[in-house]
Protein backbone atom coordinates (compact mmCIF):
# COMPACT_ATOMS: atom_id res chain seq x y z
CA UNK A 1 0.00 0.00 0.00
CA UNK A 2 1.29 3.46 -0.87
CA UNK A 3 1.13 6.18 1.77
CA UNK A 4 1.82 9.85 1.17
CA UNK A 5 4.05 11.17 3.92
CA UNK A 6 2.11 14.43 3.77
CA UNK A 7 -1.07 12.61 4.90
CA UNK A 8 0.46 11.21 8.10
CA UNK A 9 3.01 13.84 9.16
CA UNK A 10 4.00 17.50 9.28
CA UNK A 11 7.35 19.11 9.99
CA UNK A 12 9.74 22.02 9.91
CA UNK A 13 13.17 22.59 8.40
CA UNK A 14 16.01 25.06 8.79
CA UNK A 15 19.75 25.50 8.47
CA UNK A 16 22.73 24.41 10.51
CA UNK A 17 25.68 25.73 8.53
CA UNK A 18 25.73 23.99 5.16
CA UNK A 19 23.51 21.23 6.56
CA UNK A 20 19.73 21.38 6.55
CA UNK A 21 17.76 20.05 9.48
CA UNK A 22 14.45 18.46 8.57
CA UNK A 23 12.12 17.49 11.42
CA UNK A 24 9.19 15.24 10.54
CA UNK A 25 6.37 14.75 13.06
CA UNK A 26 3.67 12.07 12.82
CA UNK A 27 0.10 13.04 13.66
CA UNK A 28 -0.39 9.85 15.73
CA UNK A 29 1.38 6.78 17.11
CA UNK A 30 0.50 4.62 14.15
CA UNK A 31 1.99 7.22 11.86
CA UNK A 32 5.16 7.32 13.96
CA UNK A 33 5.54 3.54 13.64
CA UNK A 34 5.43 3.97 9.86
CA UNK A 35 8.02 6.75 9.99
CA UNK A 36 10.23 4.70 12.26
CA UNK A 37 10.09 1.64 10.00
CA UNK A 38 10.09 3.16 6.51
CA UNK A 39 11.57 6.64 6.68
CA UNK A 40 15.15 5.39 6.72
CA UNK A 41 18.43 7.17 6.02
CA UNK A 42 18.59 5.46 2.62
CA UNK A 43 15.03 6.46 1.69
CA UNK A 44 15.70 10.10 2.59
CA UNK A 45 19.07 10.14 0.85
CA UNK A 46 17.45 8.78 -2.33
CA UNK A 47 14.54 11.26 -2.14
CA UNK A 48 16.94 14.21 -1.90
CA UNK A 49 19.24 13.03 -4.71
CA UNK A 50 20.68 16.11 -6.40
CA UNK A 51 19.78 18.28 -3.39
CA UNK A 52 21.62 16.64 -0.48
CA UNK A 53 25.20 16.08 -1.64
CA UNK A 54 26.52 14.73 1.67
CA UNK A 55 25.59 12.25 4.38
CA UNK A 56 22.17 11.96 5.99
CA UNK A 57 21.95 11.56 9.76
CA UNK A 58 18.73 10.35 11.39
CA UNK A 59 17.61 10.79 15.01
CA UNK A 60 14.50 9.42 16.73
CA UNK A 61 12.31 11.40 19.15
CA UNK A 62 9.56 8.89 20.03
CA UNK A 63 8.33 11.27 22.76
CA UNK A 64 7.36 13.80 20.07
CA UNK A 65 6.42 11.13 17.47
CA UNK A 66 9.18 12.69 15.41
CA UNK A 67 12.33 12.01 13.43
CA UNK A 68 15.04 14.59 12.87
CA UNK A 69 17.28 14.44 9.82
CA UNK A 70 20.50 16.32 9.19
CA UNK A 71 21.21 16.61 5.47
CA UNK A 72 24.88 17.51 5.11
CA UNK A 73 26.29 19.53 2.19
CA UNK A 74 22.83 20.65 1.08
CA UNK A 75 22.54 24.43 1.20
CA UNK A 76 25.14 25.52 -1.34
CA UNK A 77 27.67 26.64 1.28
CA UNK A 78 25.27 27.73 4.01
CA UNK A 79 23.08 30.70 4.91
CA UNK A 80 24.91 33.76 3.64
CA UNK A 81 27.28 32.20 1.10
CA UNK A 82 24.58 30.19 -0.70
CA UNK A 83 23.19 31.40 -4.02
CA UNK A 84 19.99 29.41 -3.56
CA UNK A 85 16.66 31.18 -3.22
CA UNK A 86 15.99 28.83 -0.30
CA UNK A 87 19.44 29.29 1.22
CA UNK A 88 18.23 28.21 4.66
CA UNK A 89 16.37 25.08 3.60
CA UNK A 90 13.08 26.45 4.88
CA UNK A 91 11.03 24.53 2.30
CA UNK A 92 12.82 21.19 2.63
CA UNK A 93 10.38 19.78 5.22
CA UNK A 94 7.62 20.27 2.65
CA UNK A 95 9.92 18.69 0.05
CA UNK A 96 10.31 15.57 2.19
CA UNK A 97 6.55 15.36 2.75
CA UNK A 98 6.17 14.85 -1.03
CA UNK A 99 7.58 11.36 -0.52
CA UNK A 100 5.40 8.27 -0.98
CA UNK A 101 6.16 5.26 1.20
CA UNK A 102 5.48 1.67 0.18
CA UNK A 103 4.05 0.27 3.40
CA UNK A 104 3.29 -3.42 4.02
CA UNK B 1 10.39 32.90 45.87
CA UNK B 2 7.64 33.31 43.30
CA UNK B 3 5.55 30.22 42.54
CA UNK B 4 5.34 31.08 38.85
CA UNK B 5 6.56 33.65 36.36
CA UNK B 6 5.33 34.58 32.92
CA UNK B 7 8.00 35.21 30.29
CA UNK B 8 6.89 36.73 27.00
CA UNK B 9 8.79 36.44 23.73
CA UNK B 10 8.76 39.74 21.87
CA UNK B 11 10.98 39.18 18.85
CA UNK B 12 12.24 36.18 16.89
CA UNK B 13 14.93 37.99 14.89
CA UNK B 14 15.91 41.54 13.98
CA UNK B 15 13.25 42.38 11.43
CA UNK B 16 10.37 40.62 13.17
CA UNK B 17 6.99 42.29 13.85
CA UNK B 18 7.76 45.63 15.48
CA UNK B 19 4.39 45.64 17.25
CA UNK B 20 4.86 42.21 18.90
CA UNK B 21 6.70 43.34 22.06
CA UNK B 22 4.21 46.19 22.52
CA UNK B 23 1.32 43.72 22.37
CA UNK B 24 3.08 41.29 24.71
CA UNK B 25 3.30 43.85 27.52
CA UNK B 26 -0.15 45.38 27.00
CA UNK B 27 -2.58 42.49 26.40
CA UNK B 28 -2.18 40.70 29.73
CA UNK B 29 0.06 39.95 32.69
CA UNK B 30 3.72 39.19 32.08
CA UNK B 31 6.78 39.42 34.32
CA UNK B 32 9.53 39.39 31.70
CA UNK B 33 9.84 40.41 28.07
CA UNK B 34 12.66 38.61 26.24
CA UNK B 35 13.81 39.60 22.77
CA UNK B 36 16.21 37.81 20.48
CA UNK B 37 17.63 40.09 17.78
CA UNK B 38 20.74 38.23 16.71
CA UNK B 39 21.09 35.85 13.82
CA UNK B 40 24.63 34.96 12.74
CA UNK B 41 24.51 37.41 9.85
CA UNK B 42 23.38 40.20 12.16
CA UNK B 43 26.68 40.40 14.04
CA UNK B 44 28.66 41.21 10.90
CA UNK B 45 26.12 43.84 9.80
CA UNK B 46 26.32 45.46 13.24
CA UNK B 47 30.11 45.36 13.21
CA UNK B 48 30.12 47.20 9.86
CA UNK B 49 27.82 49.85 11.33
CA UNK B 50 30.09 50.21 14.35
CA UNK B 51 33.17 50.55 12.10
CA UNK B 52 31.50 53.55 10.46
CA UNK B 53 30.21 55.04 13.70
CA UNK B 54 31.55 53.87 17.09
CA UNK B 55 28.21 54.83 18.70
CA UNK B 56 26.33 52.22 16.64
CA UNK B 57 26.51 48.43 16.38
CA UNK B 58 23.29 47.47 18.21
CA UNK B 59 19.68 46.89 17.13
CA UNK B 60 18.46 50.44 16.60
CA UNK B 61 14.88 49.25 17.01
CA UNK B 62 15.48 48.96 20.76
CA UNK B 63 15.56 52.65 21.78
CA UNK B 64 12.60 53.27 19.45
CA UNK B 65 10.68 50.43 21.12
CA UNK B 66 11.62 51.72 24.58
CA UNK B 67 10.02 55.06 23.82
CA UNK B 68 6.73 53.19 23.64
CA UNK B 69 6.99 50.48 26.30
CA UNK B 70 9.50 51.70 28.89
CA UNK B 71 7.20 53.78 31.15
CA UNK B 72 4.57 51.00 31.25
CA UNK B 73 7.11 48.25 31.87
CA UNK B 74 8.75 50.22 34.68
CA UNK B 75 5.36 50.88 36.28
CA UNK B 76 4.23 47.25 36.02
CA UNK B 77 7.73 45.98 36.93
CA UNK B 78 8.11 44.02 33.70
CA UNK B 79 11.80 43.29 33.26
CA UNK B 80 13.25 43.31 29.76
CA UNK B 81 16.05 41.04 28.57
CA UNK B 82 17.55 41.27 25.09
CA UNK B 83 20.67 40.35 23.15
CA UNK B 84 20.04 43.29 20.81
CA UNK B 85 23.15 45.03 22.19
CA UNK B 86 24.92 43.29 19.32
CA UNK B 87 28.56 44.38 19.10
CA UNK B 88 27.98 47.50 21.20
CA UNK B 89 25.73 46.73 24.19
CA UNK B 90 27.05 49.71 26.20
CA UNK B 91 26.03 52.18 23.47
CA UNK B 92 22.63 50.47 23.31
CA UNK B 93 22.22 50.85 27.08
CA UNK B 94 23.22 54.51 26.90
CA UNK B 95 20.68 55.11 24.13
CA UNK B 96 17.98 53.49 26.30
CA UNK B 97 19.04 55.62 29.30
CA UNK B 98 18.63 58.70 27.14
CA UNK B 99 15.10 57.59 26.23
CA UNK B 100 14.40 57.07 29.94
CA UNK B 101 15.68 60.57 30.75
CA UNK B 102 13.58 62.11 27.97
CA UNK B 103 10.50 60.34 29.35
CA UNK B 104 11.37 61.21 32.97
CA UNK B 105 11.57 57.55 33.96
CA UNK B 106 13.43 57.42 37.28
CA UNK B 107 15.30 54.73 39.25
CA UNK B 108 16.06 52.65 36.20
CA UNK B 109 18.92 50.17 36.25
CA UNK B 110 20.28 48.65 33.07
CA UNK B 111 22.56 45.63 33.30
CA UNK B 112 25.02 45.27 30.45
CA UNK B 113 26.75 41.97 29.72
CA UNK B 114 30.20 42.45 28.20
CA UNK B 115 33.18 40.35 27.23
CA UNK B 116 31.76 38.28 24.37
CA UNK B 117 33.54 40.30 21.67
CA UNK B 118 36.96 38.67 21.11
CA UNK B 119 37.81 40.23 17.75
CA UNK B 120 40.71 42.21 19.25
CA UNK B 121 42.01 39.20 21.19
CA UNK B 122 42.38 36.63 18.42
CA UNK B 123 46.22 36.75 18.37
CA UNK B 124 46.39 36.39 22.13
CA UNK B 125 43.99 33.43 22.04
CA UNK B 126 46.03 31.70 19.33
CA UNK B 127 49.25 32.37 21.28
CA UNK B 128 47.75 30.85 24.41
CA UNK B 129 47.20 27.66 22.44
CA UNK B 130 43.67 27.76 21.01
CA UNK B 131 43.76 27.94 17.17
CA UNK B 132 39.96 28.43 17.00
CA UNK B 133 39.72 25.61 14.48
CA UNK B 134 36.72 25.66 12.18
CA UNK B 135 34.28 23.09 13.60
CA UNK B 136 33.36 21.93 10.10
CA UNK B 137 36.72 21.93 8.27
CA UNK B 138 39.28 21.73 11.08
CA UNK B 139 41.34 24.63 9.65
CA UNK B 140 43.03 27.16 11.96
CA UNK B 141 41.51 30.63 12.04
CA UNK B 142 44.86 32.03 10.87
CA UNK B 143 43.72 31.34 7.27
CA UNK B 144 40.97 33.99 7.51
CA UNK B 145 42.33 36.21 10.28
CA UNK B 146 42.93 39.21 8.01
CA UNK B 147 39.37 39.08 6.65
CA UNK B 148 37.57 38.78 10.00
CA UNK B 149 34.53 41.03 10.40
CA UNK B 150 33.36 39.86 13.83
CA UNK B 151 34.22 37.27 16.47
CA UNK B 152 31.94 36.62 19.42
CA UNK B 153 31.62 34.07 22.18
CA UNK B 154 28.15 32.78 22.96
CA UNK B 155 27.54 33.42 26.66
CA UNK B 156 24.75 31.65 28.54
CA UNK B 157 22.18 32.67 31.14
CA UNK B 158 24.38 33.28 34.20
CA UNK B 159 25.77 36.74 33.34
CA UNK B 160 22.14 37.88 32.90
CA UNK B 161 21.28 36.32 36.27
CA UNK B 162 24.07 38.38 37.84
CA UNK B 163 22.64 41.55 36.30
CA UNK B 164 19.17 40.69 37.66
CA UNK B 165 20.64 40.02 41.11
CA UNK B 166 22.22 43.47 41.01
CA UNK B 167 18.80 44.98 40.47
CA UNK B 168 18.63 45.44 36.70
CA UNK B 169 15.23 46.35 35.26
CA UNK B 170 16.63 45.86 31.75
CA UNK B 171 19.45 43.55 30.70
CA UNK B 172 21.20 44.21 27.39
CA UNK B 173 23.75 41.72 26.13
CA UNK B 174 25.91 41.10 23.12
CA UNK B 175 26.18 37.56 21.80
CA UNK B 176 24.20 35.65 24.41
CA UNK B 177 22.46 32.42 23.38
CA UNK B 178 18.83 32.87 22.45
CA UNK B 179 17.89 30.25 25.03
CA UNK B 180 19.81 31.99 27.83
CA UNK B 181 17.48 35.00 27.62
CA UNK B 182 14.54 32.87 28.79
CA UNK B 183 16.46 30.59 31.16
CA UNK B 184 17.99 33.49 33.11
CA UNK B 185 14.80 34.78 34.79
CA UNK B 186 13.91 31.24 35.90
CA UNK B 187 17.32 30.77 37.54
CA UNK B 188 17.01 34.17 39.18
CA UNK B 189 13.42 33.90 40.41
CA UNK B 190 13.46 30.23 41.45
CA UNK B 191 17.00 30.14 42.88
CA UNK B 192 18.17 27.32 40.61
CA UNK B 193 21.82 26.31 40.90
CA UNK B 194 24.54 25.84 38.32
CA UNK B 195 24.37 22.07 38.78
CA UNK B 196 20.58 21.68 38.56
CA UNK B 197 20.99 20.28 35.07
CA UNK B 198 17.42 19.02 34.65
CA UNK B 199 16.05 22.44 35.62
CA UNK B 200 18.57 24.31 33.48
CA UNK B 201 17.65 22.04 30.57
CA UNK B 202 13.96 22.72 31.12
CA UNK B 203 14.56 26.47 31.00
CA UNK B 204 16.79 26.04 27.96
CA UNK B 205 14.08 24.14 26.10
CA UNK B 206 11.56 26.82 27.08
CA UNK B 207 14.02 29.27 25.54
CA UNK B 208 14.21 27.22 22.34
CA UNK B 209 10.40 27.32 22.09
CA UNK B 210 10.36 31.12 22.58
CA UNK B 211 13.42 32.13 20.58
CA UNK B 212 11.77 32.25 17.17
CA UNK B 213 8.78 34.29 18.27
CA UNK B 214 5.49 33.22 16.68
CA UNK B 215 7.02 30.09 15.15
CA UNK B 216 5.63 28.24 18.19
CA UNK B 217 2.22 29.93 18.10
CA UNK B 218 1.13 29.10 14.57
CA UNK B 219 3.56 31.04 12.40
CA UNK B 220 5.19 28.95 9.65
CA UNK B 221 3.10 26.00 10.87
CA UNK B 222 3.18 23.21 8.28
CA UNK B 223 0.47 21.17 9.99
CA UNK B 224 -3.11 22.38 9.63
CA UNK B 225 -2.00 25.98 9.02
CA UNK B 226 -5.46 27.11 8.00
CA UNK B 227 -6.68 26.33 11.53
CA UNK B 228 -4.50 29.15 12.89
CA UNK B 229 -6.76 32.05 13.78
CA UNK B 230 -6.13 35.72 13.03
CA UNK B 231 -2.61 35.62 11.61
CA UNK B 232 -2.82 39.39 11.19
CA UNK B 233 -2.69 39.87 14.96
CA UNK B 234 -0.77 36.73 15.86
CA UNK B 235 0.13 36.41 19.53
CA UNK B 236 3.75 35.64 20.34
CA UNK B 237 4.48 32.85 22.84
CA UNK B 238 4.40 33.21 26.60
CA UNK B 239 6.11 30.72 28.90
CA UNK B 240 4.42 30.27 32.27
CA UNK B 241 7.28 28.78 34.27
CA UNK B 242 7.21 26.94 37.61
CA UNK B 243 10.02 26.26 40.11
CA UNK B 244 9.77 22.50 39.41
CA UNK B 245 11.01 23.01 35.85
CA UNK B 246 7.58 22.37 34.37
CA UNK B 247 6.19 25.11 32.17
CA UNK B 248 3.20 25.95 30.02
CA UNK B 249 3.45 27.54 26.58
CA UNK B 250 0.52 29.86 25.93
CA UNK B 251 -0.33 33.29 24.43
CA UNK B 252 -2.54 36.25 25.22
CA UNK B 253 -6.21 35.23 24.70
CA UNK B 254 -7.28 38.19 22.63
CA UNK B 255 -4.48 37.86 20.11
CA UNK B 256 -4.46 35.45 17.17
CA UNK B 257 -2.40 32.34 16.55
CA UNK B 258 -2.57 28.83 17.90
CA UNK B 259 -0.74 26.93 20.64
CA UNK B 260 -1.05 23.15 20.32
CA UNK B 261 1.15 20.08 20.69
CA UNK B 262 1.62 20.25 16.92
CA UNK B 263 2.71 23.91 16.78
CA UNK B 264 5.09 23.49 19.73
CA UNK B 265 6.51 20.23 18.32
CA UNK B 266 7.41 21.92 15.05
CA UNK B 267 9.38 24.61 16.87
CA UNK B 268 11.11 21.98 19.03
CA UNK B 269 12.35 20.29 15.85
CA UNK B 270 13.61 23.57 14.36
CA UNK B 271 17.33 23.84 13.72
CA UNK B 272 18.37 21.03 16.02
CA UNK B 273 21.00 18.36 15.46
CA UNK B 274 21.29 15.35 17.76
CA UNK B 275 18.22 15.77 20.00
CA UNK B 276 19.95 14.05 22.92
CA UNK B 277 22.74 16.65 22.90
CA UNK B 278 21.40 20.18 22.61
CA UNK B 279 24.52 21.98 23.77
CA UNK B 280 24.44 25.42 25.37
CA UNK B 281 26.93 27.17 27.67
CA UNK B 282 24.63 26.31 30.60
CA UNK B 283 23.87 22.60 30.12
CA UNK B 284 23.29 19.83 27.60
CA UNK B 285 19.54 19.34 27.18
CA UNK B 286 17.95 16.07 26.09
CA UNK B 287 15.04 16.70 23.71
CA UNK B 288 14.03 13.03 23.83
CA UNK B 289 12.79 13.51 27.41
CA UNK B 290 10.30 16.28 26.61
CA UNK B 291 6.67 15.46 27.36
CA UNK B 292 3.96 17.66 25.82
CA UNK B 293 0.27 17.72 26.74
CA UNK B 294 -2.60 20.05 25.90
CA UNK B 295 -4.17 21.22 29.17
CA UNK B 296 -6.62 23.73 27.74
CA UNK B 297 -7.23 26.00 24.79
CA UNK B 298 -3.89 27.38 23.60
CA UNK B 299 -2.08 25.88 26.59
CA UNK B 300 0.60 23.20 26.19
CA UNK B 301 2.26 21.81 29.31
CA UNK B 302 5.90 20.78 28.97
CA UNK B 303 7.36 18.38 31.53
CA UNK B 304 9.78 15.53 32.18
CA UNK B 305 12.90 17.27 30.86
CA UNK B 306 16.32 15.85 31.69
CA UNK B 307 19.75 17.22 31.01
CA UNK B 308 23.45 16.90 31.62
CA UNK B 309 26.42 19.03 32.68
CA UNK B 310 27.64 21.75 30.37
CA UNK B 311 30.77 21.22 28.27
CA UNK B 312 34.13 22.91 28.94
CA UNK B 313 33.83 25.09 25.83
CA UNK B 314 32.12 28.22 24.68
CA UNK B 315 30.98 28.27 21.07
CA UNK B 316 32.51 31.10 19.08
CA UNK B 317 30.96 32.56 15.96
CA UNK B 318 33.25 34.50 13.65
CA UNK B 319 32.35 36.11 10.36
CA UNK B 320 34.69 37.03 7.54
CA UNK B 321 34.51 38.66 4.12
CA UNK B 322 34.51 36.02 1.40
CA UNK B 323 34.03 37.68 -1.99
CA UNK B 324 30.94 39.06 -3.70
CA UNK B 325 27.62 37.84 -5.03
CA UNK B 326 24.73 39.25 -7.03
CA UNK B 327 21.50 37.97 -8.46
CA UNK B 328 19.19 39.14 -11.20
CA UNK B 329 15.79 38.00 -12.41
CA UNK B 330 13.46 38.23 -15.39
CA UNK B 331 9.92 36.92 -15.81
CA UNK B 332 8.67 35.04 -18.89
CA UNK B 333 4.96 34.52 -19.60
CA UNK B 334 2.90 31.84 -21.37
CA UNK B 335 3.31 30.32 -23.90
CA UNK B 336 6.40 28.15 -23.28
CA UNK B 337 7.33 30.19 -20.23
CA UNK B 338 9.82 27.64 -18.90
CA UNK B 339 11.39 26.91 -22.30
CA UNK B 340 11.92 30.64 -22.85
CA UNK B 341 13.42 31.16 -19.40
CA UNK B 342 15.80 28.23 -19.97
CA UNK B 343 16.81 29.63 -23.35
CA UNK B 344 17.46 33.04 -21.79
CA UNK B 345 19.68 31.38 -19.18
CA UNK B 346 21.73 29.69 -21.94
CA UNK B 347 22.12 32.99 -23.83
CA UNK B 348 23.22 34.77 -20.66
CA UNK B 349 25.78 32.10 -19.81
CA UNK B 350 27.19 32.19 -23.33
CA UNK B 351 27.59 35.98 -23.11
CA UNK B 352 29.31 35.74 -19.73
CA UNK B 353 31.63 33.11 -21.21
CA UNK B 354 32.37 35.28 -24.26
CA UNK B 355 33.29 38.13 -21.89
CA UNK B 356 35.78 35.79 -20.23
CA UNK B 357 34.15 36.20 -16.83
CA UNK B 358 35.03 33.44 -14.37
CA UNK B 359 32.77 32.83 -11.38
CA UNK B 360 33.19 30.59 -8.35
CA UNK B 361 29.58 29.58 -8.93
CA UNK B 362 26.66 30.42 -11.23
CA UNK B 363 23.25 29.18 -10.19
CA UNK B 364 20.05 29.39 -12.23
CA UNK B 365 16.66 28.69 -10.71
CA UNK B 366 13.17 28.90 -12.15
CA UNK B 367 10.77 30.49 -9.67
CA UNK B 368 7.35 28.94 -10.22
CA UNK B 369 8.99 25.62 -11.09
CA UNK B 370 12.00 24.37 -9.13
CA UNK B 371 13.58 27.08 -6.96
CA UNK B 372 12.38 25.44 -3.74
CA UNK B 373 12.38 21.71 -4.39
CA UNK B 374 14.96 21.36 -7.17
CA UNK B 375 14.89 17.99 -8.92
CA UNK B 376 11.77 16.96 -6.96
CA UNK B 377 9.74 19.42 -9.05
CA UNK B 378 7.84 17.79 -11.89
CA UNK B 379 6.27 19.65 -14.79
CA UNK B 380 3.20 17.86 -16.11
CA UNK B 381 2.18 20.16 -18.97
CA UNK B 382 4.10 23.33 -19.83
CA UNK B 383 0.98 24.80 -21.43
CA UNK B 384 -0.53 25.07 -17.91
CA UNK B 385 2.31 27.27 -16.69
CA UNK B 386 1.35 30.93 -16.79
CA UNK B 387 4.72 32.46 -15.98
CA UNK B 388 8.24 31.63 -14.82
CA UNK B 389 10.80 33.85 -13.18
CA UNK B 390 14.40 33.14 -14.17
CA UNK B 391 16.68 33.86 -11.22
CA UNK B 392 20.41 33.78 -11.86
CA UNK B 393 22.91 34.26 -9.04
CA UNK B 394 26.71 34.44 -9.23
CA UNK B 395 29.56 34.47 -6.75
CA UNK B 396 33.21 35.50 -7.25
CA UNK B 397 36.10 36.90 -5.25
CA UNK B 398 36.54 39.58 -7.93
CA UNK B 399 34.25 42.58 -7.44
CA UNK B 400 34.45 43.70 -11.07
CA UNK B 401 33.43 40.28 -12.36
CA UNK B 402 30.27 40.35 -10.25
CA UNK B 403 29.58 43.95 -11.19
CA UNK B 404 29.91 43.10 -14.91
CA UNK B 405 27.38 40.27 -14.53
CA UNK B 406 24.88 42.88 -13.33
CA UNK B 407 25.07 44.60 -16.71
CA UNK B 408 24.05 41.49 -18.64
CA UNK B 409 20.52 40.96 -17.25
CA UNK B 410 18.56 43.92 -18.70
CA UNK B 411 19.85 43.47 -22.28
CA UNK B 412 18.04 40.12 -22.45
CA UNK B 413 14.74 42.00 -22.65
CA UNK B 414 15.50 43.30 -26.17
CA UNK B 415 17.97 40.64 -27.26
CA UNK B 416 16.43 37.34 -26.19
CA UNK B 417 13.21 35.28 -26.03
CA UNK B 418 9.85 37.14 -26.09
CA UNK B 419 7.11 38.06 -23.59
CA UNK B 420 9.61 38.99 -20.91
CA UNK B 421 9.14 41.53 -18.14
CA UNK B 422 9.98 42.19 -14.51
CA UNK B 423 13.26 44.04 -14.80
CA UNK B 424 12.88 46.93 -12.44
CA UNK B 425 15.02 48.48 -9.79
CA UNK B 426 18.20 48.81 -11.83
CA UNK B 427 21.21 46.59 -12.36
CA UNK B 428 21.94 43.93 -9.75
CA UNK B 429 24.61 45.25 -7.38
CA UNK B 430 27.41 43.14 -5.91
CA UNK B 431 26.92 42.28 -2.23
CA UNK B 432 29.78 41.36 0.05
CA UNK B 433 29.56 37.69 0.96
CA UNK B 434 29.92 37.10 4.69
CA UNK B 435 31.01 33.60 5.58
CA UNK B 436 30.94 31.93 9.00
CA UNK B 437 33.60 30.38 11.07
CA UNK B 438 32.20 28.37 13.97
CA UNK B 439 34.78 27.36 16.58
CA UNK B 440 35.16 26.28 20.21
CA UNK B 441 37.03 28.11 22.93
CA UNK B 442 37.87 26.69 26.39
CA UNK B 443 35.74 28.53 28.96
CA UNK B 444 38.85 29.54 30.90
CA UNK B 445 39.88 31.91 28.07
CA UNK B 446 37.13 34.51 28.59
CA UNK B 447 35.11 35.88 31.48
CA UNK B 448 31.80 37.67 31.10
CA UNK B 449 31.53 41.05 32.84
CA UNK B 450 28.41 42.83 34.03
CA UNK B 451 28.13 46.60 34.30
CA UNK B 452 25.17 48.45 35.74
CA UNK B 453 24.14 51.84 34.35
CA UNK B 454 21.46 53.79 36.15
CA UNK B 455 19.41 56.94 36.09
Amino acid sequence: MKIKLFDIAHGRSGDKGDAANVGIIAYDKKGYEILQKYLTVDAVKKHFEGICLGDVERFELPNLLALNFLLHNTLGGGGTVSLKLDAQGKTLAAALLRMELEVN
Amino acid sequence: MKDKIRIASGQGFWGDLITAPIQQVSHGEVDYLVMDYLAEVTMSILQKQKNKNPQLGYAKDIPELMKIILPGCKKKNIKIITNGGGVNPLACAEAVLKVAADLSVKNLKIGVVLGDDIRENIDEIIEKGCPLKNMETGESIITVKDKLLSANVYFGAFPIVEALKRGADIVITGRTTDTGLTLAPMIYEFGWNEIDYDLLSAGTIAGHILECGAQSTGGNFLGDWQSVSNFAEIGFPICEAYPSGEFVITKHHELGGKVSVDTVSEQLLYEIGNPKEYITPDCVADFTTIHLSEEGENRVRVSGIKGYPETEFFKVSCSYADGYSAFGSLTYSWPQALTKAEAADQILRKRLENLGLLFDEIRSEYVGYNSCHGPLAKIINEDDINEIQLRVAVRSHDFKTVERFGKEIAPLILTGPPSVTGFAGGRPKPNEVVAYWPALLPKTFVTPRVEILEI
